[in-house]
């Protein structure tokens, strides 16, 4: 089985106006940059995107909103992005926050095959208004629904033809439980390796979730907030 | 004891929170700035909700890796025996109790210990990020903020006037000229800061404070 495509854009050749996307990333760290480019490139609109958060002005999902191929957004933070703020203002731009632990929690589930499951999270505050709710353990919950989406876009460090998948640091976050959640996922990877160079032991996304991979390129890898501290003298 | 701004008092304040062996989540801004003040001999675990566990400081000049960042987007480091975690294994630990401790920043807290810290009603809404899965599940919620607003309004009130981020969640609130614990007899005033008085913090918050009958200690006073 080989589920290698050439690049970018033949991994998105059927993708049309009005998809859903899952998107991985935590800011800007582990997003899918080449995917991203390519869907820029395509030209698609009416987007649905789900993802974290929503890039910065001028990066990550930020291209798409410039762009205005966004009609909707489910996040959980998106205070980086100005432009962001202009859409959702000027109604151009549906908006669906979600507290993030519901968040990972409706994209797991959705691959796991549970339609809906009771959190406490957002008991008591807006994020309950409209649903169903009900006591468990003494202790009031929260009906959530699972999230599903056309496309997954996940990225890795990682990854072999079979669709093996390993993320490096903190770029993994949302991306394993995104890499269930899509009808069709896409894994773009700093290294295409092998079958059987990757130690199944460290397999983070077994194969089976993952239906199109590619080698991605030109990696920014751009920093948000660069924090450091000075070295220390001897 | 030096002087220190009411700012590194709130943080050192913070810190003093912590306990050998905690797991601990520090929200983004001024919560951050508690990792700094670990007291010496003391072992604790920094989570971080993008998804790890034993966060390290600033790494040095040069050495940043953008494949390393807090859920503040800064730029981090390991410290030996940490780990990395899908963000649904984060939100497990949270949600299901495992950690200790979360720090978080606040905009209201209220007699009855809600919290309001995500949203302003016409100004732009940025998103409540892991607040809530945070005041949801950790073991023990404290918030530090300023006593008052800038133009000086009180933010423990009666009843929170903003949108909540959870109902029933804060044990604890941290000011700068304050120490307040949500009881199940209301809120309990248990520290004022040095060179304040018992009367001026009264004037200074929106609710009603019953002094601790163990008597009202200074904070940072030991």
């Amino acid at each position: 089985m080989n589920k290698t495509v050439c690049d970018a854009d033949d991994a998105i050749r059927d993708l049309s106006d009005g998809a859903s996307i899952l998107m991985g990333g935590f800011g800007l760290c582990g997003i899918p940059e080449n995917l991203i480019k390519a869907l820029v490139r395509k030209g698609a609109r009416d987007l649905t995107v789900i993802s974290n958060n929503a890039g910065v002005s001028d990066y990550g999902i930020g291209l798409l909103l410039k762009a205005r191929q966004v009609r909707k957004m489910v996040a959980t933070y998106v205070g980086e992005n100005d432009l962001f703020e202009q859409q959702f203002l000027s109604g151009e731009l549906d908006v669906e926050l979600v507290p993030q632990g519901t968040f990972a929690e409706r994209i797991r589930a959705a691959g796991a095959g549970i339609p809906a499951f009771f959190t406490p999270t957002g008991f008591g505050t807006s994020v309950a208004e409209g649903k169903e709710t009900r006591e468990w353990n003494g202790r009031w919950c929260v009906l959530e629904t699972a999230i599903t989406a056309d496309f997954a876009f996940v990225k890795a460090h990682r990854g072999d033809a079979l669709g093996n998948l390993v993320y490096r640091r903190t770029t993994r976050n949302f991306n394993p439980m995104m890499a269930t959640a899509g009808r069709v996922t896409i894994a773009e990877v700093e290294h295409l390796v092998p079958p059987g160079d990757i130690d199944p032991d460290v397999v983070h996304t077994p194969g089976i979730f993952v239906q199109r991979i590619f080698q991605g390129r030109d990696y920014e890898k751009r920093i948000e907030q660069r924090t450091t501290r000075p070295a220390r003298g001897c | 004891m030096k002087s220190v701004s009411s700012k590194e008092r709130l943080v050192l304040r913070a810190a003093a929170e912590l306990r050998d062996g905690f797991y601990v989540n520090l929200g983004i801004g001024m919560p951050t700035q508690v990792a700094n003040h670990v007291p010496a001999g003391m072992e604790v675990f920094f989570q971080s909700e993008n998804g790890m566990l034993g966060v390290g400081p600033f790494p040095i000049e040069g050495e940043e890796d953008p494949d390393l960042i807090n859920a503040g987007k800064q730029t981090v480091s390991e410290t030996p025996g940490c780990s990395y975690f899908s963000s649904a294994d984060s939100f497990g630990m949270i949600r299901g109790g495992h950690v200790d401790l979360s720090i978080l920043g606040g905009m209201e807290v209220d007699e009855e210990g809600n919290l309001a810290n995500w949203m302003v009603p016409g100004r732009m809404v940025k998103g409540m990020g892991g607040a809530m899965d945070l005041v949801a599940g950790a073991r023990r919620v404290v918030i530090m903020m300023t006593h008052a607003t800038k133009e000086g309004e009180p933010k423990i009130l009666r009843r929170c006037q903003l949108p909540l981020t959870g109902v029933r969640v804060v044990h604890r609130v941290i000011t700068d000229r304050a120490v307040v614990d949500v009881t199940s007899s209301g809120l309990v005033l248990r520290e004022i800061a040095p060179g304040t008085t018992l009367e001026e913090i009264v004037a200074a918050t929106g609710a009603r404070l019953t002094p601790d009958p163990q008597g009202v200690r200074t904070m940072l006073e030991d």
